[in-house]
């Protein structure tokens, strides 16, 4: 039985606005073990970016969690900035979205990477560097030495991703965050950014959350998937199983608007309306204005998140067989 | 960037060359001259007076002379003051002005930042009201008036400070002065640094450094001060050059012997030596400034030199 | 004084976002940005408050007992009285200090007008030319601009103060000769966009000349940029007006302005304060109005900003 790395309990984001609260994310639980790939799908504003920023202290000044990240036998949610800062970048690492604009432009590459390891592992500078060059090495980066001087800019886009992935392996995380990390790349680099994240990953044992809205990048890399709808988590279950198998009439919508994986669709077809405003979700079920199983109780009960045996869970009422045909 | 520095350096010459053509013929131009005085002078004597400073020559001739003259250094003789040079003067002036205009920069410069930077750290809450309300009593209330609300508070009822006048080496006497200069620069600067260093903070870059764990001190002194400075050094210039102007008119205000004494006294009379002089020194210097924060500019910002 | 609002920087950022729309939605920004002025309560108060001053300041005269030259022999130097009717009290001449604090808003009131009318109108002339004529034209225009902004403006504008007499007119149109820069830079941008729009492709094949195109093509997608240059650039040259008139430079007597109440007040604040504290505080309010006014101006347009 590998090691439990993260067990988040309850956890829930809210952000105050003008005059009213918003919930990005709605107790939220599940656990992470050693090794493992997590993948975290949902569209944009299903709360699964803003999730993982909560664990990681990374709020907008509005935001505030509740509930429980442990790691190990600490409570990561709810911790002062300077406690978190112990954990952050050492044992919890994050990756975002924008490679582009996600390092300092004034600052130069060496220096970026550096830092993180005085901090943590209290190197000297030289050293620090040093081990800078041998990790951009080991993320693909060709003379690493002579890109460890150069200034963001003066870089590709894929070869920035590759820093900051060097930069949050640094310290062998026990967990890598990485926030939409292919989404602004290329297709053709997007391939190779999802081995190197896989082999690296295993080579330290780090557990992997790879938070997307492209299933086809759940495909080959993850071991277990969560799918977020409206804040909450509305099935989880094992990769295979949520593909071949789905049992939320959402996870089914997803897998037949994403290319390659729709093993039984013959079209693509994106899911009906739109994904909710998060300040007016519909009474019941946040999901029924855009589902074709929904019945009178949708519209009144909101379903619980209830395991359905082989370690799945869903959040639907709904028990008969889904099938595409009626969805079309 | 050594070549850039080459570069700009060559490309602000034409532009302080039309620069001082225009100055010349806009006070040539003008009606009245320095020897229009309340009392006629003899019409041999002005004769003279006008051979002695080039005046009856044709303008161009002039010109030329003056532009000769102005690339030996030589800024010509004061029209009015008589066996003064313009050069002497500014040397007599000059240096107390940039004194009093550099001591205010240096103190409103470093306040105003750090004053954004606290204002922006702690957006909403209550340092950042005071800021506002500090920046706004600089910035709306003008120079004279500041200048004379202060030596009614501190110099007439509270006598901590002179309210006026120069003693030798007396720093008290410039503490009004310098505050009058220094309030709006160090309000526009706190202004303008606490609106970058919001945005700065608000960059996926800082979120970034954040991640790393390394601590809110070196997230704000090594990733967020440097680019949150890039707004604030393209207003430092100009600013030092609001400074030096606004300098004549406080020097006015509290009897300091700087060159707004003379500035002013010679724009009265007309005395085009002095008054040329004057602004074609601080034209030179508002260029040489602009240069300055080119060049910082370049520095701070890596992406500009490859342009 | 120029930048005293900051206004550079925000005209240039307003003239970007301009250029890269059209002429239509162009207008439509700057509707949508007044609409969002009317929300900003700060900046409506200040609106009503500005107003309520300026009508004041010329119609108030007309109620009030005393005349601002006129002298009351009885009264030299006396604090407020309201028997008399010198309710901000009277100067060391016996002068009603308010009827010469309106006056003198007045006066302020007037340069700040007027300068700004003349600067508008070079600004909107020199940009609309070179941007039209473009090539070597637009260049040489746009490099004297640049030159231009490389002078001393204080400087400058005392010479030219000195150098043409104390006439009031000439205060305002000298001050208002050296404001154009800005709004000469952002009205070339935007005729430069302009003019490769259709409808203006269409009178010049009607045979319309160069000058009746700017006029009537080009000037009326101009109000967005010439309103908001016209609110940042009033309190400048209030500024401007008040210190040249404090330095003696400006308005002369028996004339005043509030740079003029204030410099005679200053010296004798500390026998006679009504002298200083009533000008200062209707330049001081004037000058807060028009502050919130213009920062209303720039979140109107630039929302995201806070």
């Amino acid at each position: 039985m590998p090691n439990t790395v993260l067990t988040v309990e309850d956890l829930s984001v809210t952000f105050a606005l003008h005059d009213s609260e918003v919930h990005a994310v709605r107790d939220m639980n599940f656990t992470l073990t050693e090794s493992e790939i997590l993948a975290v799908v949902g569209e944009s504003g299903s709360g699964k970016s803003q999730a993982f920023l909560s664990i990681m202290g990374l709020l907008a000044r509005n935001g505030r969690a509740t509930g429980k990240a442990m790691l190990g036998d600490i409570n990561l949610v709810g911790m002062n900035k300077s406690q978190l800062d112990a954990y952050r970048g050492k044992d919890i690492a994050m990756i975002f979205q924008d490679p582009m604009t996600s390092l300092n432009p004034s600052l130069r590459v060496r220096t970026q990477l550096a830092e993180v390891l005085v901090k943590h592992r209290g190197f000297d500078k030289d050293k620090a560097i040093r081990a800078a060059i041998e990790m951009l090495e080991r993320v693909g980066i060709p003379e690493p030495a002579k890109r460890a001087n150069a200034f963001p800019h003066e870089l590709s886009g894929g070869m920035r991703q590759r820093v900051m992935i060097a930069m949050a392996l640094l310290c062998q995380p026990k967990i890598l965050i990485a926030d939409e990390p292919t989404t602004a790349l290329d297709v053709t680099v997007q391939a190779q950014m999802l081995d190197l994240f896989k082999s690296l990953t295993q080579d330290f044992g780090t557990a992997l959350v790879l938070i997307t809205h492209d299933l086809g990048v759940v495909a080959g890399v993850a071991d277990r998937m969560m799918v977020m709808y409206g804040g909450r988590a509305v099935e989880k279950g094992k990769v295979d199983d949520l593909f071949y198998d789905p049992r939320h009439p959402y996870t089914l919508g997803l897998l037949h608007s994403t290319p390659h994986i729709a093993h039984r669709a013959a079209r693509l077809d994106p899911i009906q309306g739109l994904p909710p405003s998060l300040e007016h979700l519909p009474k019941g079920c946040s999901f029924n204005p855009r589902c074709a199983f929904r019945f009178e109780r949708c519209l009144i009960e909101r379903p619980p998140l209830t395991p359905t045996g082989e370690g799945r869970e869903k959040a639907c009422f709904y028990e008969g067989e889904l099938s595409y045909e009626k969805v079309a | 960037m050594l070549g850039y520095a080459l570069r700009r350096v060559l490309s602000a010459i034409p532009i302080a060359l039309i620069a001082v053509t225009i100055c010349f013929f806009i006070l040539r131009l003008a009606p009245g001259g320095p020897f229009d005085g309340e009392r006629a002078l003899p019409p041999l004597v002005l004769a003279n007076l006008r051979a002695h400073y080039n005046l009856d020559q044709p303008l161009v001739v002039q010109y030329f002379i003056y532009i000769w003259r102005l690339l030996h250094g030589d800024l010509g003789p004061s029209m009015v003051i008589e066996g003064f040079s313009v050069s002497r003067l500014i040397a007599i002036g000059f240096p107390f002005t940039l004194t009093l205009a550099l001591t205010a920069f240096v103190i409103a410069t470093f306040v105003g930042l750090v004053a954004g930077m606290i204002a922006a750290v702690n957006q909403n809450k209550w340092p950042d009201y005071v800021l506002v309300l500090v920046v706004m009593i600089g910035v709306i209330i003008p120079n004279f008036l500041m200048a004379a609300l202060l030596q009614l508070w501190f110099g007439v009822y509270l006598r901590w400070f002179p309210a006026g006048g120069w003693v030798n080496g007396s720093w008290m006497h410039l503490v009004l002065p310098v505050t009058v200069l220094a309030w709006p620069h160090a309000a526009r600067i706190s202004r303008l640094m606490r609106g970058s260093m919001i945005e700065v903070l608000g960059t996926n870059y800082v979120r970034t450094a954040r991640s790393k764990g390394i601590g809110q001190r070196l997230v704000l002194a090594r990733h967020a001060i440097k680019p949150a400075l890039i707004p604030v050094v393209s207003y430092l210039g100009p600013g030092l050059s609001y400074l030096l102007t606004g300098s004549l008119a406080v020097e006015q205000i509290f009897g300091l012997p700087g060159i707004g004494k003379y500035f002013i006294t010679a724009a009265l009379n007309r005395d085009y030596g002095i008054v040329l002089g004057t602004t074609i020194l601080y034209m030179f210097i508002i260029l040489a400034l602009n240069l300055i924060v080119d060049l910082v500019y370049a520095w701070l910002d890596p992406k500009v030199r490859y342009r | 004084m120029a930048g005293i609002t900051g206004k550079d920087a925000v005209l240039t950022d307003y003239a970007n976002k301009l250029a890269t729309l059209d002429a239509p939605k162009g207008r439509s920004l700057t509707q949508d940005a007044l609409r969002r002025l009317t929300r900003n309560k700060a900046a409506v108060v200040s609106i009503f408050l500005l107003l309520a001053i300026v009508l004041i300041a010329f119609i108030g005269p007309y109620f009030l007992p005393w005349s601002y030259s006129q002298v009351d022999w009885t009264a030299i130097r006396k604090p407020p009285d309201f028997d008399k009717g010198h309710f901000f009290g009277t100067d060391q001449n016996g002068r009603d200090m308010l009827a010469r604090v309106l006056q003198g808003t007045q006066m302020s009131i007037i340069v700040a007008a007027v300068a700004t009318v003349v600067s508008v109108s070079i600004g909107v002339v020199y940009g609309a030319i070179a941007g039209y004529f473009g090539g070597r034209v637009d260049a040489v225009m746009m490099r004297i601009v640049d030159i231009m902004y490389a002078l001393p403006y204080i400087l400058f504008v005392i010479i030219l103060v000195v150098m043409f007499g104390r006439n009031p007119v000439l205060l305002f149109v000298g001050i208002g000769a050296i404001e154009w820069l800005t709004m000469a830079r952002i009205v070339r941008g935007q005729t430069l966009s302009l003019k490769e729009k259709e409808f203006v492709e269409a009178a010049k094949a009607g045979g319309a000349k160069p000058w009746t195109i700017i006029m009537r093509h080009i000037v009326p997608n101009l109000t967005g940029p010439v309103v908001i240059y016209a609110t940042l650039t009033i309190p400048e040259i209030i500024i401007a007006e008040s210190f040249l008139s404090y330095l003696g430079l400006g308005v002369q007597e028996p004339q005043t302005s509030l740079g003029t109440l204030i410099s005679f007040g200053a010296p004798v604040a500390e026998v006679l304060p009504w002298m200083l504290l009533a000008p200062a505080a209707v330049l001081v309010t004037m000058l807060l109005c028009l502050t919130y006014i213009g920062d209303g101006l720039r979140d109107a347009l630039d929302p995201k900003d806070r």
